[in-house]
Order: C-alpha cells, then sequence, then structure tokens
C-alpha cells in the first residue's frame, strides 16, 4: 500500500498524533504538491479502498462526527498558490491549500476582498489558525458578513475537484455570470470532504469599503433585543452585518451593527442607526471583542468553552425570539446556562455550553432545544404550505463523550437525495465516511 | 404506453379542463421564446396545485413517458421544448402568492407567479425581489429557478441563485419532497443551490421560497452617450476599478440605439456611438457621492451628453430604451438570432472589436445590447431570412461569438441556459470528464432520463454505466437516444 501511495505523490509519511481527526489516527499522511499528484493519490486510494479524509490548516478537521475509517489523510497546504488575481475583474483563482490570511493580504494590494468571515472559534486548544480556501468551501462556514455578501456557495464561480477515482473535473469558470451545465460548486461546498478533493477554486471578489463603523447596543432581555435586530435589519441603512450576543441567561444582550461605504455617509448612518437600536448605544470604529467569536469565547469561562459543545441554529429570522426562548427554556430544564452569539438577522445563531458540563445534561438541552424548534416556532403565514421544517439545530462540535448521546445533524430534509448524490460521486464510499448528514 | 393513453388518467388528475389533447391547441405549445426550435407536445397537461403535479409526473414515470415542464415559455434557449412523445407540463395556473414575511425577508410563491409580481407582493411591505430579467413581467418565477436567470441588477444583486433558499420539488419519479428549509442554513448537501439552474432536467418546482431584498433609500440612473463603445467601455472599467459597485452597468450599440428609438422612441443622444445606463442604488449619502464620481469618471472617458433621473417615472424613460431592445430589433431586420455570452469584463473592449469584425466580414450587422457590468453580452445577430444562405450565415457569425467568448475565458451563456440551443456548444467548455461528472447529478435525480430529456448535455450519460475510454459503439447511440458527431 505505501508503495503505491508513494509512486503517486512524492511526500507522504506515516500518521502521528498530531494528524489524529477527531481521535483517529491516519495510517498514512500525504501531501500532494500539485493537482496531478492528487490525482494520482486519490485514484491509488480508490484502488486500494482507503478511506480519506482531506485537510487544509486543520482549524476544524476534527469538528464533527469522526470518519468511520481513517486510512489516509490528504494535506492541501503545498497547493499553496494564488493562480490569478483579475483585479479589473473582481476575480481570484486559487489553490485549495491557500490560507484566507494570505488571500486576503494578496487581494488588498489592490483594494479588494473576498468578503467571507473566517468562521468563529477556529483553532484548536485556543490558538487561532486561518482555514484554507478550501476548508472554508468543505464547511461552507460563514461569519457575520453573511447577511450582506453572503455564503462561500454565493460567492464561488468556479472549482476544480479531483473525483475519488482520481478523475479531475472542473465546474463554472472564471465570470460571474455562467449558468453553462450544472452549478457543482453549489454540491461541494459544505459537502465536509465526502464527494470528493478540492484543489482550486475561483472567487467573485469586492471592492474594500472606504469607511466602516460598528454600532453596538446593549439590552435588558432578549426581547428586547430581538426588537433591535429586526429594525436594524428592516432599515434603510443597508445593515452589513447584525451580530447578537447573550453570554449568559442574566446579563446584557449585546447587539451589534456593521455599516460600511462613504465615510461621512457612514459616520451619519451611523447615528440613524443609534436611533433605531435605542437607548445605550455606541458608535466603534472596531468591531467588538465578542464579534463573530464563538458564543462566550471571551471572558470568563472561555477557556472551558473552548473545548465544549457549539450548537449552529438556522431559523427564519422572524423566529429570533422563539429561538432565544427556546435556548433558554431547554437550558434550564437541562440545569445549563448556554451561551448564545450570532448573525441573528440572517437566521444563524450558535449555542455554547462548556466542556464541564455533564454529557447527558448537554443531551437532554440539545433534545430540549430541537423539540422546541420543531413545535414552538410559530408556523408563520403560510399555514402548513411552507416547508414543513423550519429551523435545524446541528452540533458542530462536541466532546466525545456528548457525541456518543446525541445524534450530531439532526433531521435533515431530502436526505434520500443526497444518499443518491453520495453514491454516484463516491461510490466507494471513501470520503469521509460517517461523517456527513444520515451518516453519510 | 403511448403519450395519448394517458389522456384519461390525466383528465382524472387535472380534471377536464387541465388537459389539452387538440392538434390544433397543443401547436400553440410547440415552442417558447426561441422560436427557430419547435416540436408539437404529445399532450399538454395545465395542474392546479404541487399534488396534481406529482401525480402526473409518478404516471409519467410509471408508463415510460418523458416529460417536460414549461412555465410562461419565455426561455430564450429552448428548455421548455416538448417532445412530441411526451408530456408538457404547463405551471402557469399554479400562480398563488402563498405568504409573504418582511421580518424574516423571504416569501413563498408558486412557481406560475410572474417575477414582477413577487415584487409588487412585497412592496407594501418595503422589499421587492432582486433579480430582474427583462421579461419580468411575464416570465415565471419557477422558470427563472430553472435558468438561474439573472437581468440587468446582477452586478449588486446577485442572481436567481442567490434568492432562493427552499424549494419545493416534484422529483422524477413523481416524489414530492422539500429542498432545504428556506433559512438558507439547511443542513446537508445544498441541494437547492444545485437545482437551481439545472433546466427542468432533475424535477419540477411546485413551491420556491424567495429571498426578499429591502428597498435602497435612494435609486438614480444614468445614461451617458459615448462616440464609441470602446469609450463606453473604459469608463466602465473606470468604475469599476474606482471601487464603485453600480446597482447596474448596460451598454447599448449604435444599431442597438436606433432599433430602441424605433421601437419606443426612448430619445437617447442623437449619434450616440454608444450609450451607458449607470443604476445606483443605496443609502443617499454613498449613492450621491457614487453618482459624482461615475459622472466624472465618463467625462473623463470622452463622454458627450449625461442625464440623470431619481424619480421613478424618469428612471423608467432611461430604462425603456434598455428593455424595448431584443424585441426592437424587429423593427430593423426580419430575423435575429439572440446570443448571451459572457466574457471577462476587462476583455469587453477586444471582444467587441472582433464581433465588429466578423460582422463586417460577414455582411452580417450585429447589434449589441450588453450586461457591462459583468461582461454579459447579447448581440443580435441580424439576418433577413428571405435572402438564400443569410439565415445560414448568422449562425456561423452567432457560433464564432461564442467561440470567441470561450477562447477569452468566458461562458457560452450568462443567464439563457444552454438549453437546446447551446447544447452543442457544450463540449467546447468543458471535457467529456467534466460533462461526465456533471450529469452523475442528473443519474442520482433522474435515473430513468425521463425529465427534460435531452436538454443541456450533447450525449446523454446513461446511468450506472462505467466512465472510461470507448469500445465500439456508444450505447446511448444503439439504444437510438443521441446522435454523436
Amino acid at each position: 500500500m505505501p508503495g503505491s501511495l508513494a509512486r503517486a505523490c512524492r511526500v507522504v509519511r506515516p500518521g502521528g498524533p498530531r494528524d489524529a481527526v477527531a481521535g483517529l489516527t491516519p495510517p498514512w499522511v500525504a501531501s500532494p504538491a500539485d493537482t496531478a499528484e492528487a490525482s494520482a493519490l486519490l485514484a491509488a486510494a480508490t484502488e486500494h479502498g482507503l478511506a480519506v479524509v482531506p485537510r487544509g490548516s486543520g482549524t476544524s478537521v476534527s469538528w464533527g462526527v469522526p470518519p468511520r475509517h481513517l486510512d489516509l489523510v490528504i494535506d492541501t497546504l503545498r497547493l499553496d498558490q494564488v493562480l490569478e488575481h483579475a483585479a479589473g475583474d473582481l476575480v481570484v483563482r486559487a489553490q485549495a491549500g491557500v490560507t484566507m490570511r494570505q488571500l486576503a493580504g494578496a487581494l488588498a494590494t489592490a483594494r479588494q476582498q473576498l468578503a467571507l468571515d473566517v468562521p468563529p472559534g477556529s483553532g484548536n486548544g485556543g490558538q487561532t489558525g486561518s482555514p484554507t480556501v478550501g476548508g472554508v468551501l468543505a464547511t461552507g462556514s460563514a461569519g457575520p458578513r453573511r447577511l450582506r455578501y453572503g455564503t462561500p456557495r454565493d460567492l464561488l464561480i468556479g472549482i476544480t475537484v479531483i473525483r475519488p477515482d482520481g478523475t479531475v473535473t472542473k465546474s463554472g469558470g472564471k465570470v460571474v455570470k455562467n449558468v453553462a451545465g450544472y452549478d457543482l460548486g453549489k454540491l461541494y461546498t459544505g459537502s465536509r470532504g465526502t464527494l470528493g478533493l478540492i484543489t482550486e477554486a475561483i472567487f467573485r471578489l469586492h471592492p474594500l469599503p472606504a469607511a466602516t463603523a460598528f454600532v453596538t447596543a446593549g439590552y435588558a432581555d432578549p426581547a428586547a433585543a430581538a426588537r433591535g435586530v429586526a429594525a436594524a435589519a428592516g432599515s434603510e441603512l443597508a445593515p452589513v452585518a447584525i451580530e447578537l450576543d447573550r453570554p449568559a441567561r442574566h446579563g446584557l444582550v449585546r447587539v451589534a451593527v456593521l455599516l460600511e461605504g462613504d465615510p461621512a455617509g457612514v459616520s451619519q448612518r451611523a447615528s440613524l442607526m443609534r436611533g433605531v437600536l435605542g437607548a445605550g448605544t455606541a458608535t466603534l470604529d472596531a468591531a467588538p471583542s465578542w464579534w463573530g467569536a464563538s458564543p462566550g469565547a471571551r471572558g470568563p469561562g472561555s477557556a472551558g468553552r473552548a473545548a465544549g459543545t457549539v450548537i449552529q441554529i438556522g431559523f427564519w429570522a422572524a423566529a429570533l425570539p422563539g429561538v432565544l426562548d427556546a435556548v433558554d427554556a431547554a437550558g434550564r430544564a437541562a440545569g445549563l446556562d448556554p451561551a448564545v452569539a450570532g448573525s441573528a438577522a440572517a437566521g444563524v445563531l450558535h449555542a455554547a455550553v462548556p466542556g464541564s458540563a455533564a454529557p447527558e445534561d448537554v443531551a437532554g438541552f440539545l433534545a430540549g432545544l430541537r423539540e422546541r424548534l420543531a413545535r414552538d416556532l410559530e408556523p408563520g403565514l403560510a399555514g402548513g404550505e411552507g416547508p414543513p421544517v423550519r429551523a435545524s439545530a446541528v452540533v458542530v462540535r462536541a466532546p466525545a463523550a456528548v457525541q456518543d448521546l446525541v445524534d450530531m445533524w439532526g433531521p435533515v430534509p431530502a436526505l434520500g437525495l443526497m444518499r443518491a448524490l453520495k453514491d454516484q460521486f463516491d461510490p466507494g464510499h471513501l470520503m469521509a465516511p460517517g461523517r456527513f448528514a444520515g451518516g453519510i | 404506453m403511448t403519450v395519448q393513453a394517458m389522456v384519461p388518467r390525466m383528465t382524472e388528475i387535472c380534471g377536464p379542463g387541465g388537459v389539452v389533447s387538440d392538434p390544433a391547441e397543443l401547436r400553440t405549445y410547440e415552442c417558447d421564446g426561441l422560436t427557430s426550435h419547435r416540436a408539437a407536445p404529445g399532450l399538454v397537461v395545465l395542474p392546479q396545485t404541487a399534488e396534481q403535479v406529482a401525480a402526473v409526473v409518478a404516471d409519467c414515470a410509471r408508463a415510460g413517458v418523458p416529460f417536460v415542464a414549461r412555465g410562461s415559455g419565455t426561455g430564450l434557449s429552448g428548455g421548455a421544448l416538448p417532445r412530441t412523445d411526451g408530456v408538457l407540463i404547463v405551471m402557469s395556473r399554479m400562480r398563488r402568492i402563498i405568504a409573504v414575511d418582511p421580518v424574516s425577508q423571504r416569501a413563498i410563491v408558486e412557481p406560475g407567479v410572474t417575477n414582477l409580481a413577487v415584487s409588487t407582493a412585497a412592496r407594501p411591505y418595503g422589499y421587492f425581489y432582486a433579480p430582474d430579467p427583462s421579461s419580468q413581467v411575464i416570465c415565471s418565477v419557477g422558470g427563472n429557478v430553472a435558468e438561474n436567470s439573472g437581468g440587468a441588477h446582477c452586478l449588486k444583486h446577485g442572481f436567481t441563485v442567490h434568492h432562493v433558499t427552499g424549494l419545493q420539488i416534484v422529483t422524477p419519479e413523481g416524489e414530492l419532497t422539500w429542498l432545504g428549509d428556506g433559512t438558507g442554513a439547511a443542513p446537508g448537501y445544498d441541494l437547492v443551490g444545485m437545482f437551481t439552474g439545472s433546466e427542468g432536467t432533475l424535477g419540477i418546482v411546485t413551491k420556491i421560497v424567495v429571498k426578499l431584498t429591502r428597498i435602497p433609500q435612494v435609486i438614480t440612473t444614468l445614461l451617458a452617450a459615448f462616440e464609441t463603445t470602446g469609450a463606453g467601455g473604459a469608463a466602465v472599467s473606470a468604475i469599476i476599478g474606482a471601487g464603485i459597485l453600480p446597482a447596474a452597468i448596460e451598454m447599448m450599440d449604435a444599431l442597438a440605439i436606433e432599433a430602441a428609438e424605433a421601437a419606443v422612441a426612448c430619445n437617447y443622444p442623437a449619434g450616440a456611438g454608444a450609450v451607458l445606463v449607470v443604476e445606483l442604488d443605496g443609502p443617499e449619502a454613498d449613492v450621491r457621492r457614487d453618482s459624482a464620481a461615475v459622472r466624472e469618471l465618463c467625462r473623463q472617458a470622452g463622454c458627450g451628453e449625461i442625464r440623470e433621473a431619481d424619480d421613478p417615472a424618469e428612471r423608467a424613460a432611461i430604462w425603456a430604451g434598455r428593455k424595448s431592445a431584443f424585441a426592437a430589433v424587429g423593427r430593423i431586420s426580419p430575423s435575429y438570432l439572440v446570443q448571451d455570452g459572457v466574457v471577462p469584463r476587462t476583455a469587453l473592449g477586444e471582444v467587441l472589436d472582433k464581433i465588429a469584425a466578423l460582422a463586417a466580414g460577414s455582411g452580417i450587422r450585429v447589434a449589441n445590447v450588453f450586461h457591462a457590468g459583468d461582461g454579459n453580452l447579447h448581440p443580435l445577430v441580424l439576418y433577413n431570412d428571405a435572402i438564400p444562405g443569410e439565415e445560414a450565415r448568422a449562425e456561423e457569425v452567432s457560433g464564432a461569438i461564442l467561440d470567441l467568448c470561450i477562447e477569452h475565458g468566458g461562458s457560452i451563456t450568462g443567464e439563457h441556459g444552454v438549453g437546446t440551443d447551446k447544447s452543442k456548444y457544450m463540449t467546447k467548455m468543458f471535457t467529456r470528464e467534466d460533462l461526465d461528472t456533471m450529469q452523475l447529478l442528473r443519474c442520482a435525480f433522474d435515473p430513468a432520463g425521463l425529465c427534460n430529456p435531452g436538454k443541456i448535455f450533447p450525449t446523454p450519460r446513461l446511468c450506472g454505466e462505467v466512465p472510461g475510454p470507448r469500445r465500439g459503439v456508444h450505447p446511448a447511440v444503439a439504444a437510438g437516444l443521441a446522435e454523436q458527431f
């Protein structure tokens, strides 16, 4: 086995404890230098029935369900070139192993950006590494500015992926307007390495704003904070991001709004936004310390939270008050005081409990939360004609003892179609087996 | 079973008023907006509910009869071209706006709702539906989902896929299922994103959750006249280079202006070689600053007259010329072909020059209308089908333009879709492996190959076949499903 891997790729070594993926140490780690080596590697892996997990910076590779089997980690860090930055076209083509920090630096020289925020709480054991382009696409994660700019799938315009059998395939292209063929970039984004290895991506860019300002507010209770969020989102002041932070059941609920644009205009809008948010407001030049971080990741108890359980809640924005109530009630019932934070106006929040919490309590909290999300959120005006599932609670990461007790993904719509896709793209079920929804 | 034998069952499902089988009536459905490709459907059904659509498709699947969905029939790539041996499922009776949720910035609509009707329903709440194809008064949201339609405002506001967060579909086997949950953050694979733009080949949409966008505080539209498209293009580059992101930048050349003038008397500056329509939207201070900057940059690029309007009626008057362009060329030419190629914006100038050279060399006139901001060209290739050989020359020019787009790293279609019209160009843009991989999707959703078959891909993939070098006759050719050329 090592022979054929070594023939495919020059840099292959035995895996060690630091290569562990969610507790499983891979026998082998390979670092391809280019697409051709990566293709040969995957072909060899498939030929020998090896289970593969791709890894970039590794900032989130151990989150989520461990792989059922693991024989080979493919490290993409040698694919580290920004291949082409067409500033006049606002397009960049980069290899999957380019870090977001490296990319931001390259683009800033032309006063441009890939308008994606690094996901909250990246890093192992408290250090913050910079995720790679491939990692951000594979996890599909986004941060505060998703409200205005979208998530990775909205900014990706072309992608090169190596299928498990080694076939190199492209979809999309170098232009933003492009509807030729199926948009496989949408399928690969968020696929967590289960369909193939991403080696290159092409993104549409935006200009860096001339000025930014953060308007912050503090509220005594969640309902008031939710009203502030809705008012900011419904204003004409073009907010780029609206974040909420509730570190504990008692204490202030904080809201912050990001504004961008012309300096004079931003200043004027910031004053108006303070009026919209109500009393207790301030305008800041820089983001508050909790902005874009994992809930409760800063301040007291943060070390415990770093190793704890984080749950991503997706919901229709009008349900914000109900979601905050659901977290509160489920927390109380389980004897926990979860921290909640996130992109409240975009319908995405994270709830976190520390690693010190008893696993049964965490499991009880999750079950109670999911039950309340399904039952208590208003059906809305659609009266039963809308999507039957209108909220989700997915465990992003959790200690092993918690994972043993819970279903990390929860209910997933159209799982049957997802299985059919997996069977077509990875018939051998060798790519990150078991890590995805429904045990895919 | 033949499609005609399905009439009783279809009548049971859709009611007697919901089935068309009279040959003369069937011919009225024989094409969509691409009138050069026609085929009368074997049968037409007009369901009124998602359950009826599911029952129709389930029966087709059981009978092995192909089916094609049609929205308003305005598509420009023949995506709704019927099968003579199949059922055409017309969605226009499903036109309810089910709910508008302004706080969530969502609406739930049936697929037959027109694009503009969504914005009209959202307006009282202060919202609109951003993707706005020029045909928005008639085109359906379901059709927009199938094609991933764009429009003039894609540059800033994105296209359909950026504004759809949930889809109820009927799978090609006849099951009703939801993809996504309307949040835009549903767990699992992004089936909504993947389904949007799949041109009706992976199933039929029966309900759509759309994102709504807050109506901007101020919208202002500028019209700038230039001597040449080159000068206009330089202005566009300068605007983008200055870090300004307008909501729309459109350009028309002299021939397109002439046509628009004849059609709607838009009163664009006389003698202009090109006009730019630039729209800016957002908070007041930003729009005013950007508008001043755009004027200055246009002046530096040599523009003549500049007009600006922020009053809705005056803005509509500026847009009238641009929006009428496709239909308008009918006044200056008996026939025309519409193309939809994309090139990187920085290559626009060079490509326009080459198109002009092609036109001059072939004696075929080409009027250019395009989304200058994102390089999406709509060359209107004009010809007189009464003159022998002219149609063929027009097709050649049209094809050569697409070749140019590919050479410059662009795309064969920016928003109209591949459909029937451009499937033969897919191999110029993608390798066999790329097309093979895309069709894995089709195998997952439609293994029987009954859902809008023959669209997008020049050679269908038989699902379950092993990819690799071909030996002997391709199975699809042997089965009579395809020709190899």
